[in-house]
C-alpha cells in the first residue's frame, strides 16, 4: 500500500462544514457513515447496484459508494438527515409515511434522496417514467407501489422544491 | 389523537419518522468508541482442507490488530449442541473456524481485525491459503439418485414429514379417465435483505457484552453467543431495534455474530463485523427443488388421486427440510394420495427458511398441475377449484378454525374480471403482445408460539409493554401498540411497545407469520391481568366510588376506569396512580396457543391470486400487467401495514416466477451471480397494477384476537398464477422457475 497518505477534504454536509483527513480510497459513503456518524445513508451493496447509498451532491443524486470522498472536496452534500427542515418533514418524507412506502426502511433514505433528485431533473412526466427513473433504487421488501404512489403525489402536488 | 378501537384502522407506522429521516439505527451503525472493524475471508474452494496459511503480508500492514483462523482461534464450546440455535435442523451445526475442513464454497475461514474498515478489507485480500481439494457435488438435478429420507430431530415438530398414503394412488391413477403429470424444478434463491448482516459488539468487561445484531430473534442470538463462548446468559444482551429485512435469513445466528464476538472477547475491544454483498450468498438460501406430480380426476372434475413427490437439497452436515409436498390434500379432497419428500446432501451451505418456505415451491407445482387438469377436463380453472372445495381439511378430516377461501376466489375473480377470459390459449391479444390470465390458490400455516409480555402502567397513566421480538419491517411495533390500545382503552400516543432486546420477556424468532398472534395474544393476556390490578387498587382507595362495584361492571375507556352503567363516573389512571401513591403497576404473563382446543381443528391462511401477463410475440419478454390477491387471514389488525406485507409478497411472487435465481456452476461448486447487479430482483419499473383484498374472515377459535398472520400468504399463489397465465397467453407450459423469455422463443 503506497497511497496511505491522507488528504484533507472539505465537505459541506447538510449545511455544516467539515474538514476530513481521509485516505484516498475511502468512499463518500464510508466517510459519511463512519467518520461523520451520518448513518442514515445506507450501504446495501457497496458496488453501485442497489441505490441505498444515494445522496445529493450539489443538488444531483449520486451513489455515494461509487464516489470517493476526496472527489467531492468542496462539494455540498445533502443526506437523508438534511432533508427535513427543523423538525418539518419534507413533503416526500410525509408522503412516504402516509403511503407506507417502506417496510424495513433500509432502502428508504436512498429512495427519498433519489426521488428528490429525480423530481428536480424534470425528466419524468408519467407514472411509468417515474418508476423507470427510480429503478436504480432497489427495495427488497417490495414497497414499490407505495414508493411510486408517494412520488406521484408529491410530483403532482409540486411540493418537491 | 387516534380513535379507538384502533384495530382495523390503517395506522401509519409509528417508527415512520425515524425511517424517513435516517435516525433509525441498524446493527452495523452503532459507532461506539474505539471500534475495531472485522472483515471475513471466505474459502475459494468448495471442498477439501486448508493445508497452509500465509499471513506475512498482512502482519506488515499498519492498523491490523489481529487475524483469526482455525489455527489460532480461541477455544469455544466443543459440543454441537452448544452451537445449535433455535432453528437448527437435525445434524451437525456448522462451526466457523472450527478446523481446516472446507464444506462449501464461500465458507468463512478467517477474520481480519483492523483499526478501520478499509484496512481490514484490504488485509483480507492479502492472506494466502493453500488447499487440498476434494471432489464435490452441488447440483440437485444431476444427483437425484443420492436422495435420502430427511433425518428427524427437534425441528421436525414444526416441519413434519408428509402424511402417509391414503387409498391406493397407483390403482386410482391408472384407471382414472382424466389425468395429468409433470415435473417442476426450482432454482436456488437468496434472501438478500437490503441490509447486509452486521454485528456491533460492545465489550463491557468481565465477560459482559452488549451486541447490536442483525437477527430475527434477539433471544436466539443471545443463547447462541452465551452457549458458544461460555458466558452467562444475563451477561449477553442482544439488541435489534431496526432490522433491514430478514425474510428468514435471520432465523439463525449468522457467522458475522460469531466472528465479532470472538474478536471482541479475545481483544477485549469493541468490534464490528459487517458482511459484504457477496458474503450474503454464503450462509443459506431457498433450496433447489425437483417435484414430480400426478393428478387424476373423474369425468365430472372431482379430483380422485394426487401424487406429489419432491426432492430438496440440504448440506453435507445438516438435514434442512421444508414442508413441500403436504399441501394439496389440505385443499382438495382426493380419496387416493401419495406424498413423498427426500433430500440430497450437497456441498453447499445448509439452506435456511426463505419467505413461505416449501409452501411457495410446493403450491407452484400443485396449482400448475390443477391448471393442466382443468384444461384436460375442458373446465374453467376457477370452477375446478370450486368443484373440489372442501370446508374441512381432507388431510386430517378436521374442520378449519375458519376458511374464507371461497370468498377469496369469488371476490378476487370479480375484481380481476376473470369472466372476460377466453379459455383458448393464445386467443387474447393486445397489439404485438399475447395476453394471458392465470389464477392459483395459496395456503399457509397459522402458527402461534408462546410469548411473554411485561406491562407497566406509569404514574402518568401511560402504558409500556416489553417483549423481545424484532420488527423486521412487518409493522410489529405499530400493530402491537394497536392491540394494547384497544385492550386498555388508551390512545396509541400513550403506549410504548419496547422490543428488539433479548433482555425483555421471551419471544420466539420472528418467522412463519407468527409474531402478531404470538405476541399479540400475550399482550391481551397481560393487559387483562393489569386491568384486574388497576381495579383492585382503585377499589382500595379510601372512599372509592368503585368499592362495591362488581369487576364486570367496570369498563376501561379513555385512560380511565368507569362505571358501565354510568360512564360519566370515571377515575383516570393518572388519578388512581396519584391516589395509591405508587410509581408504577406491573404485570407479566406468558401466553400460548390453546393446544387442547386447537387439536380438534386444522388451521391455515388462504389466498387466491389472479394475474394478467403480456408476452411480447417476437421477444418473448413477460410482463405482469395486473394482479389481484385476496387473502383470508382472520382479523386484520392494521390494513395499511398488512396490505404492504401482501403487496411485498406479491412482488416476491413475481420475482420468484420471472426474475430471481442464484446461478450455480456445478464444475466450480460456486454461485456465479453473487451480487445485486446479476441477481435480479424486480425494480420499480417491473411492477404494475397490484391489488389486495382482505376477505372478511371471522375466526373465534384460532386465538383471542382471531388473527392468523399475513407475512407469507400473499406470496404463495403468485408464481403458479403467473405460470398459468403464461400458458394461457402462449400455449406453453414452462415448469421450471424462474421463467425467462428464452424459454418462450
Ligand atoms: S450501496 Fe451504493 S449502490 Fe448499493
Ligand atoms: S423497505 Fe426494506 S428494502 Fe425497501
Amino acid at each position: 500500500m503506497e497511497t496511505n497518505t491522507t488528504h484533507t477534504t472539505s465537505l459541506r454536509v447538510n449545511g455544516a462544514d467539515y474538514r476530513l483527513d481521509v485516505l484516498p480510497w475511502v468512499s463518500l459513503l464510508d466517510a459519511l457513515r463512519e467518520k461523520l456518524n451520518l448513518t442514515g445513508t445506507k450501504k446495501g451493496c457497496d458496488h453501485g447496484q442497489c441505490g441505498a447509498c444515494t445522496v445529493l451532491a450539489d443538488g444531483k443524486r449520486v451513489l455515494s459508494c461509487l464516489t470517493l470522498a476526496v472527489m467531492k472536496d468542496g462539494s455540498e452534500i445533502t443526506t437523508i438527515e438534511g432533508i427535513a427542515q427543523n423538525e418539518q418533514l419534507h413533503p416526500l418524507q410525509k408522503a412516504f409515511i402516509e403511503h407506507d412506502a417502506f417496510q424495513c426502511g433500509y432502502c428508504t433514505p436512498g429512495q427519498i434522496c433519489s426521488g428528490i433528485g429525480m423530481l428536480k431533473e424534470g425528466r419524468a412526466h408519467t407514472r411509468e417514467e417515474v418508476a423507470e427513473l427510480m429503478s436504480g433504487n432497489l427495495c427488497r421488501c417490495g414497497a414499490s407501489k407505495g414508493i411510486i404512489d408517494a412520488l406521484m403525489e408529491v410530483k403532482e402536488g409540486g411540493g418537491y422544491e | 389523537m387516534t380513535k379507538l378501537p384502533s384495530i382495523g384502522q390503517p395506522v401509519s407506522r409509528l417508527e415512520g419518522r425515524q425511517k424517513v429521516t435516517g435516525s433509525a439505527k441498524y446493527a452495523g451503525e452503532y459507532n461506539v468508541s474505539d471500534l475495531l472493524y472485522g472483515y471475513v475471508v471466505n474459502s475459494t474452494i468448495t471442498k477439501g482442507k486448508i493445508t497452509a496459511i500465509d499471513t506475512s503480508a498482512v502482519k506488515a500492514l499498519k492498523g491490523v490488530e489481529a487475524i483469526f483462523t482455525h489455527e489460532n482461534r480461541p477455544s469455544t464450546a466443543w459440543f454441537d449442541l452448544q452451537y445449535a440455535d433455535m432453528d437448527a435442523p437435525p445434524g451437525t451445526v456448522f462451526k466457523p473456524l472450527h478446523d481446516n475442513k472446507i464444506k462449501f464454497n464461500g465458507q468463512p475461514i478467517a477474520l481480519v481485525v483492523a483499526q478501520d474498515f478499509e484496512t481490514a478489507r484490504y488485509a483480507a485480500t492479502l492472506i494466502k491459503f493453500e488447499y487440498e481439494e476434494e471432489a464435490f457435488i452441488t447440483g440437485l438435478v444431476t444427483n437425484l439418485d443420492k436422495a435420502h429420507e430427511p433425518k428427524k430431530g427437534l425441528a421436525t415438530m414444526l416441519k413434519p414429514p408428509p402424511p402417509p398414503p391414503v387409498g391406493d394412488f397407483e390403482k386410482a391413477y391408472s384407471c382414472a379417465p382424466v389425468k395429468v403429470a409433470a415435473q417442476y424444478t426450482h432454482a436456488t434463491e437468496h434472501h438478500n435483505p437490503l441490509e447486509m448482516y452486521a454485528s456491533t459488539v460492545v465489550y463491557e468487561g468481565k465477560g459482559k457484552l452488549t451486541i447490536y445484531d442483525k437477527t430475527q430473534g434477539t433471544i436466539n442470538s443471545q443463547l447462541f453467543v452465551a452457549n458458544v463462548f461460555g458466558l452467562h446468559y444475563k451477561d449477553v444482551r442482544v439488541l435489534s431495534p431496526f432490522v433491514g429485512g430478514g425474510f428468514g435469513s435471520g432465523l439463525r445466528p449468522q457467522y458475522q455474530l460469531f466472528m465479532a464476538v470472538m474478536a471482541s472477547l479475545e481483544l477485549k475491544h469493541n468490534v464490528r463485523v459487517t458482511l459484504d454483498r457477496s458474503q450474503m450468498f454464503t450462509f443459506g438460501h431457498r433450496p433447489q427443488t425437483v417435484q414430480n406430480l400426478r393428478f387424476a380426476a373423474d369425468a365430472e372434475g372431482n379430483v380422485t388421486a394426487m401424487n406429489h413427490s419432491g426432492i430438496g437439497e440440504t448440506s453435507s452436515y445438516e438435514d434442512y427440510a421444508e414442508i413441500l409436498t403436504s399441501w394439496s390434500h389440505m385443499l382438495y379432497p382426493a380419496k387416493n394420495t401419495l406424498f413423498e419428500y427426500d433430500l440430497v446432501s450437497l456441498d453447499l451451505p445448509t439452506p435456511i427458511d426463505m419467505r413461505a418456505p416449501g409452501g411457495v415451491s410446493g403450491m407452484h407445482a400443485i396449482e400448475c398441475m390443477m391448471d393442466e387438469l382443468a384444461y384436460e377436463l375442458k373446465m374453467d380453472p376457477l370452477e375446478l377449484r370450486l368443484k373440489n372445495y372442501s370446508e374441512t381439511d381432507p388431510s386430517t378430516g378436521k374442520p378449519y378454525t375458519s376458511k374464507a377461501l371461497k370468498q377469496c376466489y369469488l371476490e378476487a375473480a370479480e375484481k380481476f374480471g376473470w369472466d372476460k377470459r377466453n379459455p383458448q390459449p393464445g386467443s387474447m391479444q393486445r397489439g404485438n403482445k399475447l395476453v394471458g390470465y392465470g389464477m392459483a390458490t395459496g395456503i399457509w400455516d397459522a402458527y402461534q408460539f408462546p410469548a411473554r409480555v411485561q406491562v407497566i402502567l406509569t404514574k402518568e397513566g401511560k402504558l409500556i409493554l416489553h417483549n423481545a421480538t424484532t420488527d423486521i419491517g412487518t409493522g410489529t411495533m405499530t400493530v402491537m401498540t394497536q392491540v394494547a390500545a384497544d385492550e386498555i382503552g388508551l390512545p396509541l400516543e400513550d403506549i410504548t411497545f419496547d422490543y428488539g432486546d433479548s433482555k425483555k420477556p421471551f419471544s420466539m424468532f420472528q418467522g412463519g407469520s407468527a409474531i402478531t398472534s404470538s405476541t399479540g395474544v400475550a399482550i391481551v393476556a397481560v393487559v387483562k391481568e393489569l386491568k384486574k390490578k388497576i381495579i383492585k387498587k382503585a377499589k382500595g382507595i379510601k372512599g372509592s366510588p368503585f368499592s362495591d362495584i362488581k369487576d364486570e361492571d367496570i369498563i376501561f375507556k379513555d385512560g380511565a376506569i368507569a362505571l358501565r352503567s354510568n360512564p360519566e363516573l370515571a377515575l383516570s389512571f393518572k388519578d388512581i396512580m396519584t391516589l395509591i401513591k405508587e410509581t408504577e403497576l406491573k404485570a407479566k404473563k406468558m401466553a400460548g396457543p390453546d393446544v387442547l382446543k386447537l387439536k380438534n381443528y386444522s388451521k391455515a391462511t388462504h389466498s387466491a391470486s389472479f394475474v394478467e401477463v403480456e408476452v411480447d410475440k417476437e421477444l418473448g419478454t413477460i410482463t405482469v400487467t395486473r394482479a389481484v390477491t385476496a387473502v383470508a387471514a382472520g382479523r386484520i389488525i392494521n390494513p395499511k401495514t398488512a396490505r404492504s406485507q401482501v403487496l411485498g409478497s406479491m412482488i416476491w411472487g413475481i420475482s420468484k416466477a420471472l426474475h430471481e435465481e442464484t446461478i450455480l456452476d456445478e464444475n466450480l461448486g460456486k454461485y456465479m451471480n453473487a451480487n445485486l447487479g446479476e441477481y435480479h430482483i424486480p425494480v420499480h419499473a417491473d411492477i404494475h397494477d397490484l391489488d389486495v383484498i382482505f376477505a372478511d374472515e371471522k375466526d373465534e377459535l384460532i386465538n383471542e384476537l382471531g388473527i392468523k398472520g399475513v407475512g407469507e400468504i400473499g406470496l404463495v399463489a403468485i408464481p403458479a398464477a403467473i405460470a398459468n397465465a403464461i400458458y394461457h397467453a402462449t400455449g406453453k407450459r414452462i415448469n421450471s422457475l424462474p421463467i425467462h423469455f428464452d424459454a418462450l422463443l
